[in-house]
């Protein structure tokens, strides 16, 4: 490399490194924030750590609803993801790998519903739920979300890849269509079942237009609805609101850090872009 | 016979397998679509039935300053938001994407963090950034305006800021995007060029570019059908105002129903909505169609 490429690459590499600084700043400022006293979060704006006190951390865990929160977020995330993995597997198997009248329109309507904007249902969602008692539950919380079209089309696509001579090995072998499923198909899709589950998950941690509008309760609200109701109860404490949306965000941050390759995998091949 | 009888039998496995899925889909999906067109040629309230009124509610549309109000708020956020956040997204993929091993994986991290955060912890985070007397931003803000600007209060500053706040938060969805383009590209073709002597400049614009294009693409249609839904980050930080000038389409879904109890006219912005977003879906399936050949 030529001393002209190599200083070139070097300042490139400094420009990169501070546009990345700059955009994680406003995490490291609720981090820092959190970490000082009131006082000093109106009072002194320096840039740099200067306290280290968990008072906020601790005042947010025990004057606020957050562990009530998180409970019904760890509940409702849990059951949606299980339950969406398992009704698409089934479903996208069979579209898959049995010849049965209208796969073909099936699958069209799930292509076509991956099209559609749920927010524009909210209405109408909100209506049966209210027929159906749901209001303030968690299955009021859970059924509208549990419509993932794109998890089917991305099982489809993984299971028509799998070679055909591993299902007539398995159909020889005596085994019915459920036994094939989750002993040939679902252990061989394992990598993108985990990737699938993860996203679904950090998906439905993070809703917020639904749980809002069908939880008025404190008690049945989901952390993300539930943290703006710390900021009309106490008025401006920026530091225990800030400690309250960093816990809020640790579970989706550190699920994302553990299984950064997974969650990237999980978005590239969900939006069509194999890397 | 038998064949009959195991063609029959495997159907019924099949219907088995779809069922829970389909059920789910027709209740929660389906149905809520069809309510939703119904309800938009009625009176109904929200809760409870109301008359049939024809297209009532669609006439009422066109003369309703408010409704005319949000659609060219959402056209002036997705002017503020698409390309920009396209053209960001692509600048950061290639800036990471020079970058090796753990140096590259951190970077990557530190860009596609926010990504992953529930937009009220990010509304809070930039609500407490930019306050207007503590705002850690303010100083910044004052050596462009010459004072300090409550901006979430403030008509001119309101929708660029939240377009601001949107594309940090999600844009590491796109950078990704861009980042799986471009390892797409086979390396032979940038050693190909670099043989004939192309500078930097010269290998984007014949190599990167034309091949990045159907990526390009996605990202552009996936934001105009995002950033057409906006919702979450307005009701947040700004509420619709101030005096309406970020007031968008599904707030006004939202308000018309839950605040106004007009569940059948909210149904025909509803439905409004639904077809604007099903037409850019459409435009977003052609091109992508184009591109796969």
């Amino acid at each position: 490399m030529s001393p002209a490429r190599k200083t070139e690459n070097i300042i490139l590499t400094l420009i990169t490194l501070t546009a990345a600084a700059v955009w994680i700043f406003p995490l490291y400022w609720a981090l820092i924030t959190s970490i000082r006293s009131e006082e000093r979060v109106v009072s002194n704006a320096s840039l740099l750590p200067d306290e280290f006190q968990l008072t906020a951390y601790v005042e947010a865990i025990f004057n606020t609803k957050i562990m009530t929160w998180y409970f019904n977020s760890v509940g409702t995330a849990v059951i949606v993801t299980v339950v969406v993995i398992l009704f698409s597997l089934m479903c996208a198997y069979a579209i898959s790998q049995i010849r049965f009248p209208g796969r073909r329109l099936l699958y069209g309507i799930v292509l076509a519903s991956f099209m559609v904007p749920t927010q524009a249902l909210v209405v109408t969602q909100f209506i049966l739920m209210h027929k159906m008692g749901l209001i303030n539950t968690w299955g009021g919380i859970i059924l509208p979300q549990l419509i993932v079209p794109v998890v089917i089309i991305v099982y489809k696509q993984f299971f028509d890849a799998v070679p055909k001579e591993m299902r007539e090995a398995a159909v020889l072998d005596g085994g019915g269509e459920y036994t094939i499923l989750f002993k040939v198909y679902l252990p061989l899709n394992w990598g993108i079942t985990t990737a699938l589950a993860i996203i679904t998950f950090i998906g439905v941690w993070n809703a917020f237009f639904w749980p809002f509008l069908i939880v008025t309760s404190e008690d049945m609200m989901t952390i993300p609805v539930g943290i703006t109701q710390v900021n009309d109860a106490f008025g401006v404490h920026y530091a225990r609101l800030m400690s309250v949306a960093l816990l809020a965000a640790m579970p989706v941050a550190v699920a994302y850090l553990v299984f950064q390759k997974k969650v990237t995998e999980a978005v590239m091949i969900s939006s069509g872009v194999k890397g | 016979m038998a064949m009959i009888e195991n063609r029959r039998k495997k159907s019924l496995i099949a219907l088995s397998m779809v069922a829970p899925f389909v059920i789910t889909f027709t209740l929660f999906f389906l149905y809520p679509v069809v309510e939703m067109v119904r309800l938009s040629f009625t009176d109904a309230p929200l809760i409870g039935p109301g008359n049939w009124v024809g297209f009532d509610n669609y006439v009422k549309l066109i003369t309703d300053r408010l409704f005319i109000t949000s659609l060219k708020n959402n056209g002036y956020f997705i002017l503020l938001t698409v390309v920009p956040t396209t053209i960001i997204a692509l600048m950061i993929a290639l800036a990471v994407n020079r970058l090796k091993g753990g140096m590259q994986a951190l970077v990557m991290t530190l860009f596609f963090l926010p990504y992953v955060l529930p937009v009220s912890v990010v509304t809070e985070i930039w609500a407490w950034m930019l306050d207007f007397q503590f705002g850690v931003l303010q100083p910044l803000i004052s050596l462009i305006s010459g004072k300090p600007v409550a901006v979430f209060k403030n008509p001119y500053w309101v929708m660029p800021t939240v377009a601001v706040v949107t594309i940090w938060w999600t844009n590491g969805f796109n950078v990704l995007l861009f980042i799986a383009g471009l390892r797409n590209i086979p390396k032979e073709l940038y050693e190909a060029a670099a043989l004939d002597g192309a500078t930097s400049f010269q290998r984007f614009r014949r190599v990167t570019w034309p091949l990045l294009w159907p990526v390009t693409a996605l990202v552009l249609t996936l934001q105009l059908i995002l950033q057409l839904k906006i919702f979450d980050q307005i009701y947040l930080l700004s509420q619709g105002g101030p005096f309406n000038s970020s007031y968008v389409l599904l707030l006004k879904v939202y308000r018309e129903a839950f605040q106004l109890n007009h569940g059948g006219y909210s149904s025909a912005v509803a439905t409004v909505l639904f077809v604007l977003i099903a037409g850019v879906s459409v435009l977003q399936f052609q091109l992508l169609r184009i591109r796969r050949g």
